[in-house]
Order: C-alpha cells, then sequence, then structure tokens
C-alpha cells in the first residue's frame, strides 16, 4: 500500500471521496505495489477473474432461454442451439468456459503450491481460495444437470446418492435433496436455482480473496518478504495490468480455439441424448476437472469411507498452511519438496486418468496407490520435509542479491527463467 | 514457457487419450474424407440434399427428427433448397392443427414455420411398431454417439452374416460397429433403394455418406457460421496478442527487470 494520504484534485472528486472513498479504493488498486519478479504462473489470478465475469455474463443470457422442466429442459437447450441469435456461440463459450475456469484454477492452486503462497501471513486469503474451488464443483456439477441429458441424470444420481452413505439419516437427506424418491424436476428446478445463486457467492469471495491478498501484498517466485513499495516492486498499473492482459489473451485464443473447433470434445456424447430414468449409461463418467475426486471415492471399497475420502481429499488442503511446517516459501530453495511437488502433480494426473476408466483390475490398483500417495504427500511427506529439509539460502531481496552477488541467486534467476 | 507448453502437451494429451479411451471397445471405423471437417470446412450442399432424400425416403420412416423445422431446409450454411423447394417439401406433409373454432383437431398441408413431422404419434407407438426398439430422435443423433459422424457411416454399412457360434434373436441383426453387435435395425440401406434425383449413383457408401453428412448438418446447424467466425475470432486475438507483447515490452522496459 502506498504510503502517502490520497487526496483527489478535483473539488467535486474530493466532496466524493469524503462520502465515499471509491477514488482512494481506485487510487489504491492503481498503485498497489506488486513484486516485480512476479512470473507468468502469477497471470492467472486475473484470469479466472476473466472467466468468473465470462460464465456469469453468458449465463445470465441463457438463463434468458432455457426452461428449468424435465419436460422441457433438453428441448430448451436445443432452441439455444437453433433458433436464438448466436445461442450456440453463448452455450458453447458457457459449457468450454466451465472447463478452462477449471484448467485457470488448477494452474493457479498449483502454482500456489509451488511457491509457498498459502503460508504464513496468506493463510486466510488460500481458505477462502479453498472455499471458492469447493463452490465452483458444486456450481459445475449443477449446471452440467441443467441441459437434462443421460449424463446430467445420471451423473446427478450418483453424486447424490453420495448422501446416503451418510449413517441414519443419509436416505433421509437424500430425499429431502431430490425433493422427492427420484432425481425428477423439483431436483432440476432447484438446481437451476442454485446454480443461478452460487457465481454470485463466489463473486463475493474473490472481492474477500483480492481484500486479503491486498493486505500482506503478493507473494513472489523467490518467497521473501519485499518492502512495499520498494525497488522490488512496481505499481500494478500499467505494469501488470498489461502483462496480465497479455496472458489473458493467450489464454483466449486456447478458449476460442476450443469453442470454435471442437466445442464438445470435453463433453460426454450421452449428454446429447434427453435423460431417461429406465436406461443407465455403460459408463458414468463426471466432467474431466472431477476426475482425480471421483478415481479417490471409488478406489474406497466402502461407500462411507470413500466419500470421507474424496471429502478428505479437498478439506486437507483447507489446513495445508499448517500441515506444511517449513518455514520456506518458494520450492525453489527446497531441492527435496520440489521433487515432490513434481511427484504429486504427476499423482493428480494419474488419478486424473484412473477417474475415466472403469473401476477394475490394474486401473483399480493404480487408484488405490495414487490415492494412497496423495493422502501420504500432505499427512506425512510435508510434515516431516519441513523439519529435515535442508533448504538452500534465502536471498535478502529481489533486486540486492547477498553479499557481492550470492550464487544462489543466480540460480533462482535461473530457474525462474527457466520458468517463464 | 516451455513448461507451459509442455503442461498443454501433457493436458491435451490425456484429455484426447481419455477421450478416445471412452469408445475403447471400438473397433477402426470406416473413414471417409469430410469435407466440413477442418479450419475451413464447410458441407458439401450436394451431399446435404441428397442426404435429405435418403432420411426423407428411407429414415424418416421410423425415426423422427423433432428439433428440425422445415424453414432450416433452406437456411444458410444447410442444404440450402430454394424457399419455393422448401415449401413443396413442407406441403407435402400432412400436420395436425388445432383446435379449430369448433373445438376440433385437423390437418392440413405443413408449412415452413413447421417442425419435422414425426412417424409415430410417441415413443410407445414407435416402440410396438418396431419390436419393443425406440428408433432414435435423429436431431442431434450424430453428437450422442461416441465415434460421432464415423461411427454413424460405418454402422450404415456393417452389417454382416453374424460369426458362427452367435445367435441372434428374432428382429435382431448382426453390425460389426454396433455396440454389443447386436442391433434390431435390419440393414436400412441397399444398392439402388432410392434414386437420387441428380442422378447420382446410390450406392450404400454413397448414401451412407451423403445422409452422415445431413445427420451432421441436423445435429450441429451453425458449423459453417462456427468455423468462419472462429478463424476471425483466432486471428484477430493472434493480432492484438503481439500488439499486447510489444507494448507490455515497452512499458517493462522502464524497470530493468525482464518480462
Amino acid at each position: 500500500m502506498s504510503d502517502h494520504e490520497y487526496t483527489p484534485k478535483s473539488k467535486a472528486g474530493k466532496w466524493f471521496n469524503d462520502r465515499l472513498p471509491l477514488l482512494t479504493l481506485a487510487n489504491h488498486l492503481t498503485d498497489y505495489p506488486t513484486p516485480k519478479n512476479l512470473n507468468y504462473w502469477w497471470t492467472f489470478g486475473g484470469i479466472l477473474t476473466f472467466c468468473l465475469i465470462t460464465q456469469i455474463v453468458t449465463g445470465l443470457t441463457l438463463a434468458m432461454h432455457y426452461i428449468a422442466h424435465a419436460d422441457m429442459a433438453f428441448e430448451s437447450v436445443e432452441h439455444i442451439m437453433r433458433d436464438v441469435n448466436y445461442g450456440w456461440l453463448i452455450r458453447y463459450i458457457h459449457a468450454n468456459g466451465a472447463s478452462m475456469f477449471f484448467l485457470a484454477v488448477y494452474i493457479h492452486i498449483f502454482r500456489s503450491l509451488f511457491y509457498g503462497s498459502y503460508k504464513s501471513p496468506r493463510e486466510i486469503i488460500w481458505i477462502i481460495g479453498i472455499i471458492i474451488y469447493l463452490l465452483m464443483m458444486a456450481a459445475a456439477f449443477m449446471g452440467y444437470v441443467l441441459p437434462w441429458g443421460q449424463m446430467s441424470f445420471w451423473g446427478a444420481t450418483v453424486i447424490t446418492n453420495l448422501f446416503s452413505a451418510i449413517p441414519l439419516v443419509g436416505e433421509g437427506i437424500v430425499t429431502w435433496l431430490w425433493g422427492g424418491y427420484s432425481v425428477d424436476n423439483p431436483t432440476l428446478t432447484r438446481f437451476f436455482t442454485l446454480h443461478y445463486l452460487i457465481p454470485f457467492l463466489i463473486l463475493g469471495l474473490v472481492v474477500l480473496h483480492i481484500w486479503a491478498l491486498h493486505v500482506p501484498g503478493n507473494n513472489n517466485p523467490v518467497g521473501i518478504d519485499i518492502k512495499k513499495p520498494s525497488k522490488d516492486t512496481v505499481p500494478f498499473h500499467p505494469y501488470i495490468v498489461i502483462k496480465d492482459g497479455f496472458a489473458l489473451l493467450m489464454f483466449m485464443i486456447v478458449f476460442a480455439f476450443f469453442v470454435f473447433y471442437a466445442p464438445n470434445i470435453l463433453g460426454h456424447a450421452d449428454n446429447y441424448i434427453e435423460a431417461n430414468p429406465l436406461v443407465t449409461p455403460a459408463h458414468i463418467v463426471p466432467e474431466w476437472y472431477l476426475l482425480p475426486f471421483y478415481a479417490i471415492l471409488r478406489s474406497v471399497p466402502d461407500k462411507l469411507l470413500g466419500v470421507v475420502a474424496m471429502l478428505s481429499a479437498i478439506l486437507i488442503l483447507a489446513v495445508l498452511p499448517w500441515l506444511d511446517t517449513s518455514k520456506i516459501r518458494s520450492a525453489v530453495f527446497r531441492p527435496l519438496y520440489k521433487q515432490f511437488y513434481w511427484i504429486l502433480v504427476a499423482d493428480v494426473l494419474i488419478l486424473g486418468y484412473m477417474g475415466a476408466m472403469p473401476a477394475e483390475g490394474l486401473y483399480l490398483l493404480i487408484a488405490r496407490v495414487a490415492t494412497a500417495y496423495y493422502f501420504l504427500h500432505f499427512l506425512v511427506i510435508l510434515p516431516v520435509l519441513g523439519l529435515k529439509e535442508r533448504t538452500i539460502p534465502l536471498p535478502l531481496s529481489i533486486t540486492e542479491p547477498v553479499l557481492g552477488g550470492s550464487p544462489n541467486m543466480a540460480m533462482a534467476k535461473k530457474k525462474e527463467s527457466k520458468l517463464e | 514457457m516451455k513448461k507451459i507448453f509442455k503442461l498443454f502437451s501433457i493436458i491435451i494429451l490425456l484429455s484426447l487419450n481419455s477421450y478416445s479411451a471412452f469408445s475403447a471397445e471400438k473397433v477402426e471405423y470406416l473413414k471417409t474424407d469430410w469435407s466440413f471437417k477442418g479450419l475451413f470446412g464447410k458441407f458439401d450442399r450436394a451431399s446435404l440434399q441428397r442426404g435429405y432424400q435418403v432420411y426423407t425416403e428411407v429414415c424418416a420412416a421410423c425415426h423422427s427428427m423433432k428439433y428440425l423445422s422445415y424453414r432450416n431446409l433452406s437456411e444458410k450454411g444447410g442444404p440450402e433448397f430454394s424457399v419455393a423447394q422448401a415449401k413443396a417439401i413442407a406441403a407435402s406433409f400432412e400436420v395436425t392443427d388445432g383446435p379449430n373454432s369448433d373445438g376440433e383437431m385437423f390437418t392440413r398441408p405443413g408449412k415452413l414455420s413447421d417442425k419435422f413431422v414425426m412417424p409415430y404419434e410417441n415413443v410407445k407407438a414407435a416402440e410396438a411398431a418396431n419390436g419393443g426398439a425406440y428408433p432414435p430422435d435423429m436431431s442431434v443423433l450424430v453428437k450422442a454417439r461416441g465415434g460421432g459422424v464415423d461411427y454413424i457411416y460405418s454402422l450404415l454399412q456393417g452389417y454382416e452374416e453374424a460369426p458362427s457360434g452367435m445367435t441372434l434373436d428374432d428382429g435382431v441383426h448382426y453390425n460389426k460397429y454396433m455396440y454389443g453387435n447386436k442391433i434390431k435395425m435390419s440393414a436400412p440401406l441397399s444398392d439402388g433403394i432410392i434414386e437420387y434425383s441428380d442422378g447420382t449413383n446410390a450406392s450404400v457408401e454413397q448414401m451412407s455418406k451423403d445422409v452422415t453428412t445431413f445427420l451432421m448438418w441436423a445435429a450441429e446447424p451453425s458449423l459453417e457460421a462456427r468455423h468462419q467466425m472462429g478463424f476471425k475470432a483466432i486471428v484477430y486475438l493472434i493480432i492484438l496478442t503481439i500488439l499486447v507483447y510489444f507494448s507490455m515490452k515497452r512499458i517493462w522496459s522502464r524497470v530493468e527487470s525482464e518480462v
């Protein structure tokens, strides 16, 4: 935060700002001192904001034409695709936008894991982020139900049925969720309502996420605390704005490729068959972004324990700042952690792949090993590693290397440029 | 930068992998060159018109296409029949309308605004007439099958004698490409079953290709508009990205740090 008090130049501006300090806020946002060594992995926050706004705007437009009724939902989607002006474009942006949103959020999360951005004093930012991620999964799942295709219907049946694993009250909860004795029209209408509500909750949490970020300021690839403002920082505008903009444009090219040339490749063909409660699809698979958790769910033989394992896999992230005992943030200075980090990345990708495969034979075995390793990483490796690992000495600042040019700093710089 | 590409290629490889894995139990589908694939893919107009003829003379006896209207036949990017032709096609169907002022339902010739007339009143009637199997609606059929156009194209040509040792119930046929190899639909096409109005030889292969092209259009009527807009959008984005890249370099040159 800038240390000088901001006063608007014009009289009217001052009058307004004394009553509602919006101009002070705008000034804070443009002047916000940002570490100047942020690499492109840091641009995904801005990209995610773009994704959220895109989903809200296209979603509002779709909601004007969509009919949330079990007998009409599928037809109304076809109406959007055929008869609404550019309806196909809006729907394909929205459907692929969900995938792009998750692609960006996974990169954002894994960036945080690599550079230790979740560590003190940024725990609250991290926890809000995990809540946003949970809400995103809920919104995406309910959104997938709305076209009322076969995968919508059976996906909804499988996921809501998970609650029946809760002892004693499980069955009652499922009936309550469905609004009946099976997934049907009442389920569809409430999912539509919630699907409409959740993005605005996410929007509110995003404001808190950014607010909490602006208290300590950004972490950076070196992971050391820096003085703000100083030679190590640049004002957010124009430096970070243009860099985020550039990265966003690159992201949009990938996004556009999916929307215009492969709009259905990330979806499942069965969802173009209207929901039929009497016919079960051969394989019920969730969307790709939920597959790792689906694999964890299926790798536990007991239903209740499977649900517990799946939920823990997500919630364990919320306590990550306390599981990781290392004081050093950036993996650049933690040679062992860096290796375990890449193993975790591979582990999650393997889990995702296994989630798409039938749960049998070798697939199931690999999924089980990968699930066990996932928990091992967070519950054993991280706490122990923080205490045992010999880290590389940190530089004093981003610009000024340790007395007379430290070799470590040069190494860190090299690592950074490689990442870029 | 290199790592970004690595990551992207891993993701794309993985998604392609799992995508093909969903249709894993498959045999290799028959291939043909589809004019609508690729960055500039467009429908072959003549093939679409022939495909409509195959649909209406063969498939439409059992398969509905309830999300299409007769007006679509003359719209841009489709078979592009003239409006007069589309009107004549519509008028050749009897449409139930009403109730009129006496409260009676009545039939009238179809209009451009009518949806394609369905062969059966409802799903139950369709099942009853087809030995208990519902002939699926064809509006989005291509998108509703894992192998897409290649699958439909192959299926139409995949009828063979059942291998020895496989017993087929009455009214069940063997098809090389069908999931589980058993299909209730008897081979719908045979050489010369229809006479193309443009004189093209109506071989099974030709008809399969034409009708599949038609089904692709039916499922994705805005495919041509999508490809055209996509090309413009991506070129625009690339140019803008380059401009922004140089602006960024310029702005960041004020601080000594690299971007």
